[in-house]
């Protein structure tokens, strides 16, 4: 399938950047003009990874995370999220609803979140390397896109 | 993100505007609780209403707000929830805890 758009966004895991990431995307998928729920579905999802990153991967310092997204001629969009951080030592355990290491006031749902939000997601990680986070979703074009 | 806090007898009325992300929740986590912790209230509100955008970040508030309530005996109740953030509300359970 062939790509017509795609993008990469470098910024340091400062929590300000959560909002600047989401709206970033939001903006550069805007051309497909997304239903408002299609919209906020990305936008959560985004926000999620890019939460993990600050939390958990550079949770003592602060290091780069990158994001890069394409869009597809059939609407598809996929979104990977990478840090260079502490990475994850159980992925299966840590994409189960409710497990947190974040203490008391972080859920433990971002990756639920994600699994339910897009369509699929994969999750790479390697303890002192970092971790992946790529994601794909789908939206119908309402609009004939301009290649 | 801002939060206007009103107190209209025993009930504190936190009414949420904006995003609520990682980076919003601790500001919104401290001025809500520093109020509940002075005036004790049986009931606290959280409106939603002006909130835009909601992650989990905001579900751990939620969470959290709710322990803090039970912890006074009093009661947490969420208001003027959108069907957008309704979405990751349900996701996360947190309706079994109380129906709203």
């Amino acid at each position: 399938m062939k790509i017509i758009n795609e993008m990469r966004l470098v910024f340091p895991s400062k929590s300000l950047n959560e909002s600047f990431a989401r709206t970033t995307i939001a903006s550069f998928i805007s051309c497909l003009d997304p239903t408002i729920s299609e919209l906020a579905d990305i936008k959560t999802a985004v926000s999620e990874a890019v939460t993990n990153s600050i939390v958990h991967a550079y949770k003592e310092t602060v290091g780069s995370i990158y994001i890069s997204s394409q869009i597809y001629e059939n609407g598809k969009i996929t979104i990977k999220i990478k840090d260079k951080g502490s990475g994850i030592e159980d992925v299966k355990k840590a994409m189960e609803p409710l497990f947190t290491t974040g203490g008391e006031e972080r859920a433990g749902l971002g990756f639920a979140v994600m699994q339910s939000f897009m369509d699929k997601i994969k999750v790479i990680s390697k303890i002192g390397k970092g971790t992946t986070v790529t994601m794909e979703k789908t939206i119908i074009p309402r609009v004939k896109l301009n290649k | 993100m801002a939060v206007k806090i009103e107190k209209r007898s025993g009930c504190v009325i936190a009414t949420l505007d904006g995003d609520i992300d990682h980076h919003t929740a601790k500001n919104i986590r401290e001025s809500i609780d520093s109020e509940v912790e002075k005036t004790k209230p049986k009931i606290l509100k959280l409106d939603f209403n002006k909130v835009n955008f909601m992650d989990s970040s905001g579900i751990g508030l939620i969470m959290g707000r709710y322990k803090l309530m039970k912890l006074l005996n009093g009661d947490l109740e969420l208001i003027n929830v959108s069907q957008r953030i309704g979405k990751i509300m349900r996701l996360s359970g947190i309706y079994k805890l109380k129906k709203y």
